[in-house]
């Protein structure tokens, strides 16, 4: 493998390398064990405890400095003679622009969020650089290569977006324990301590039915002659108890649910409260600042413990004290925050009680803290292996060696007897609306909604854009950027506000869009269709985007793609080499499992955490047949069946 | 488990694994003890690996005086041979090692391994060797499974991008997830000599061709009396001679062992470091399985071309017969 001619151009070549977390510091390592001479690391966070099992370049004496910065000295300590560069930065700031791009040979991405790769998936495709992207959750992880016109650019299928659940579901009708955690997060998190003006689902007043003739008043404001304790008892009663009565009170939603139990704090703790005041006052005494903590003050210890509903009460009551009584300046401006202990513990406590009255069952303060921080599993060995395969597919893409190029999937148990198994990359959609020129279609109602809820829903939120500016024919409707003058800035600013059928250029049924990002160099249209009505809970954005993920028609389909006549035409297939000869098997409909199915955390809720591991293709396995994967990508219907020389 | 809980440190720092394999499995991995014999680029990255996990202790044996050729592909040597010159390539690592995870007892022992006796090992729930004769595999081996407790044993070499991972868990019950069941497994392994005398024609089809290349190559050295890695592209001829020789005994067509296979694992004896990456993970992963009791271990051999990409498993045990 290390031939004359590998040597060469590893030390020739420049390589970008976006992240310098769990994979960006192994792949750090082995870059420079394999000769690499000039390497350059963008990084834009700091380094915390929990980073200190896997990132190994990092001491606790480094917790709270610059990862790009520390990685690099820890590897020049081995290697002092190459060249590395580091960046403390987002790989979004403008100064990362084409040019900068331009200058490496290729780019490798060990990053944690989908916006930043897409970002950079698209300023590889403008610059024409290479991209070797990667992610890993627990024991499962890919590699995957992305050469413009070669093989499908980052973006060529969706990716499982963040997920949402309907508001009802979390308002009235949870069945999960994550439904309760957003509970308690979103709505009552944010309405106790963060902006109380903000909309927000969580019914607050108190009266308003038939039985009390008193004007509704809100149980979230502190009154002037309330104390903390009472205060907090009003809270609890009206969301774990009043509130559970009113929803009871509506037959209709509980035909086939089970009935939700109305839970008030007289029930649990009845004289315990004064017991707690002792342990407050030592807690005054000996605790500041954001270290404060309710299990501490309560004698909790261990963050593994199901606490009991009664417990669960006591955290939620002195959790609520310590906020008000330590933390109040900055109550109205909290915003939840996983390595925020009390905030915490005051979630846990609170989606508990919840769970309890629903009869979903209770969780610890660690489990509850991995949902609701939607922390990634993540652990050495995987990012270790995925930074191996990172370099051995760079090598090859340095040596233009593009028949060989892989993406490589690192499994928890073994397919076909492999734990790291080879698939050929999959072709350019020629449909993609990012490497291709295929317009968008977006159904709107163009007299209801704003520009700004466009640009909010649409161009940001989908599209991934950072600086986007808009177009109808020539007419600028739309714009961000540091050097305009206050006329246009007035002028955009006054279009935002507008519904789209009103602007000065207005835009209707059948008008095509032009948006474009002028640091991503990348531009898309967007045909427009007007559509009266949509449905809330299925398409709460009240638009629906589409035209990225049409398949092609199936006459595009090469000789030797042969389809499973069981499956419906979302499968799509690649065999893996079957030894020297070449059969090419079919899929019988056998007994099929997900392969996230094994992995109990992967498929569970938490939304990030989706995006780590098949951040772009759900594969199942065949249990009982011997011969083939499949690739379940969703409508990737055009992929063709290849085998692998 | 005994109760014992984790400390808050421990918690914190082992935050992101305790919610891939428990709290349970990280207090049997801080109870485990592991020693390692021979210090090359794929087994500084094991250890740096179940050193960050968070095991009892590590304890390294190699005394080879560093040398430029030992640092290419280890990064636990310090580049300066003002520091790294004159000290055992075991002292050199333990110094790096030590600093990845206080929580982590690693030492040095001295001595040859094939030399110490059966107690020895007795001190030890996993040992992993690598860069050592047939004959010295085969002998510690052996002596790990001559005590009543079980030790997970391990064997562990690179040449060229091709990696092998030979497992031998004796008799070992575990645990697997299987939707919302944990049901109890239980799997037979044997002994490295076992292994690779199961007649190659009793082997199922399609078992890799690197599994017999790395057996041709092995008993090349051992006949001709080299040391691991001791071979040169000088060697072929009597590498591919040896090659027909065993394809005749097992009576296994030749073309399973491909010349250009056999060629690239004699010419280039340095280990490439992307492959040491990738099975020094594997091993680490396998490593944790052991001593947790959870997840199903791999049986018996793990094999790896990155030329190919595809990183196998091989059952090679007479049970397959």
């Amino acid at each position: 493998m290390a031939s004359q001619l590998q040597l060469s151009v590893v030390k020739g070549a420049k390589v970008l390398m976006v992240g310098a977390g769990g994979i960006g510091c192994e792949l750090l390592k082995t870059l420079a064990l394999s000769g690499f001479q000039d390497i350059h690391i963008i990084d834009m966070d700091t380094i915390e405890v929990s980073n200190l099992n896997r990132q190994f370049l990092f001491r606790q004496s480094h917790v709270g400095q610059a990862k790009a910065k520390v990685a690099r000295d820890a590897v020049l300590k081995f290697r002092p003679q190459i060249n590395i560069t580091s960046y403390h930065a987002n790989i979004k700031d403008p100064d990362f622009n084409v040019d900068f791009f331009k200058q490496f040979n290729v780019v490798l991405n060990g990053l944690d969020n989908l916006d930043a790769r897409r970002h950079v998936n698209r300023l590889c495709l403008v610059a024409n650089v290479p991209l070797v992207e990667s992610g890993t959750t627990g024991f499962l992880g890919q590699v995957t290569v992305h050469v413009k016109g070669r093989t499908e650019c980052y973006e060529c299928q969706p990716k499982p977006s963040p997920k949402t659940y309907p508001v009802c579901t979390i308002t009235s009708t949870p069945s999960k324990f994550v439904h309760c955690i957003v509970w308690a997060k979103d709505l009552l998190f944010a309405k106790l301590f963060g902006d109380r003006n903000q909309e927000n689902d969580l019914n607050t007043r108190s009266s308003g039915d038939a039985s009390s003739s008193e004007p509704a008043e809100d149980v979230f404001e502190c009154r002037k002659d309330e104390d903390i304790e009472q205060y907090g008892r009003g809270i609890f009663d009206h969301v774990f108890g009043y509130n559970i009565e009113l929803a009871l009170s509506n037959e209709e939603t509980w035909k086939n649910r089970n009935r939700p139990r109305p839970i008030y704090s007289k029930d649990i703790l009845s004289d315990q409260l004064a017991q707690r005041n002792g342990n407050m006052d030592k807690n005054f005494a000996t605790d500041d600042g954001p270290s404060v903590s309710a299990m501490v003050s309560l004698g909790m210890k261990n963050p593994q413990d199901i606490w009991s509903l009664t417990e669960n009460s006591r955290i939620f009551f002195e959790a609520l004290k310590l906020f008000f009584t330590k933390r109040e300046k900055e109550i109205g401006n909290l915003s939840f925050d996983k390595d925020d202990q009390l905030a915490v513990e005051f979630v846990t406590a609170a989606a508990n009680i919840r769970a309890a009255s629903f009869g979903i069952p209770l969780h610890s303060l660690f489990e509850a803290k991995g949902i609701a921080g939607n922390i990634v599993h993540a652990v050495a060995t995987t990012n270790a292996i995925i930074a191996g395969l990172i370099v051995i597919e760079a090598i090859k893409v340095l040596q233009n060696d593009t028949k060989k190029y892989r993406m490589t999937y690192c499994l928890e148990h073994p397919s076909k007897k492999m734990l790291l198994m080879p698939v050929e990359p999959f072709e350019p959609n020629k449909s993609c609306y990012v490497c291709s020129e295929t317009p968008l279609l977006l159904e709107i109602n163009t007299r209801r909604s704003k520009l700004k809820d466009f640009v909010e829903k649409i161009v940001k939120a989908k599209l991934g854009m950072n600086l986007p500016l808009i177009m109808h024919g020539s007419a600028l409707l739309y714009e961000v950027g540091h050097d305009l003058d206050e006329d246009m800035v007035a002028n955009y600013a006054a279009n935002l506000e507008k519904v789209l059928a009103e602007l000065p250029s207005p835009v209707t049924s059948g008008t095509m869009l032009t948006v474009e990002d002028l640091q991503q160099e990348f531009s898309c249209n967007v045909n427009i269709k007007h559509r009266e009505e949509f449905d809330e809970e299925k398409e709460p954005d009240g638009m629906l985007l589409s035209g990225w993920t049409q398949p092609l028609p199936a006459a595009e389909k090469e000789d030797k793609f042969i389809i499973n006549g069981a499956r419906t035409s979302k499968t799509s297939l690649a065999t893996i080499e079957a030894e020297k000869d070449d059969e090419i098997d079919v899929v019988s409909a056998g007994k099929k499992r997900k392969l996230s199915e094994s992995f109990k955390v992967a498929d569970s809720d938490l939304p990030n955490a989706v995006d780590e591991t098949r951040n772009h293709k759900q594969f199942q396995v065949i249990d009982d047949e011997d011969d083939l994967i499949m690739l379940d990508g969703g409508d990737s219907d055009r992929h063709k069946k290849k085998r692998l020389q | 488990m005994d109760g014992e809980e984790l400390t808050e440190q421990e918690t914190a720092l082992y935050d992101r694994q305790i919610r891939v394999w428990g709290a349970d499995a990280q207090r049997r991995l801080s109870k485990a003890h592991v020693l390692v014999y021979g210090m090359k680029g794929t087994v500084a990255e094991f250890c740096k690996n179940i050193v960050l996990a968070g095991v009892g202790s590590l304890t390294l044996v190699d005394d080879r005086v560093a040398t430029e050729e030992a640092l290419s592909s280890n990064f636990l040597v310090p580049s300066d041979e003002n520091v790294y010159g004159g000290k055992t390539l075991a002292v050199l690592c333990c110094d790096s090692l030590k600093d990845f995870n206080p929580m982590v007892r690693v030492s040095v022992e001295k001595g040859d391994l094939s030399s110490f006796d059966v107690e020895f090992f007795d001190k030890f729930n996993v040992v992993v060797v690598s860069c050592c004769s047939l004959a010295a595999k085969k002998l510690i081996n052996d002596k790990c499974r001559k005590l009543s407790k079980r030790i997970a044993f391990y064997t562990v070499d690179c040449r060229d991008s091709c990696g092998e991972i030979f497992v031998d868990l004796q008799d070992y019950q575990y645990s697997k997830k299987k939707l919302e069941e944990t049901i109890e497994c239980r799997l037979q392994y044997p002994s490295f000599e076992e292994a690779v005398s199961v007649p190659w024609r009793a082997l199922p089809r399609k078992v890799s061709k690197l599994y017999f290349a790395m057996r041709v190559i092995e008993k090349f050295e051992e006949t001709e009396g080299r040391n691991l890695g001791e071979v040169s592209t000088a060697d072929l001829a009597g590498v591919l001679k040896l090659k027909k020789e065993l394809c005749t005994a097992h009576s296994l067509d030749e073309s399973h062992i491909p010349d250009t296979l056999l060629e690239r694992l004699v010419t280039n004896t340095a280990e490439f470091p992307p492959v040491c990456a990738v099975i020094g993970g594997i091993l680490g992963q396998e490593v944790i399985k052991a001593i947790s009791g959870k997840g199903e271990p791999l049986k018996n051999f793990f094999l790896y071309d990155a030329l190919d990409g595809k990183g196998i498993i091989e059952d090679i045990s007479n049970s397959n017969t």
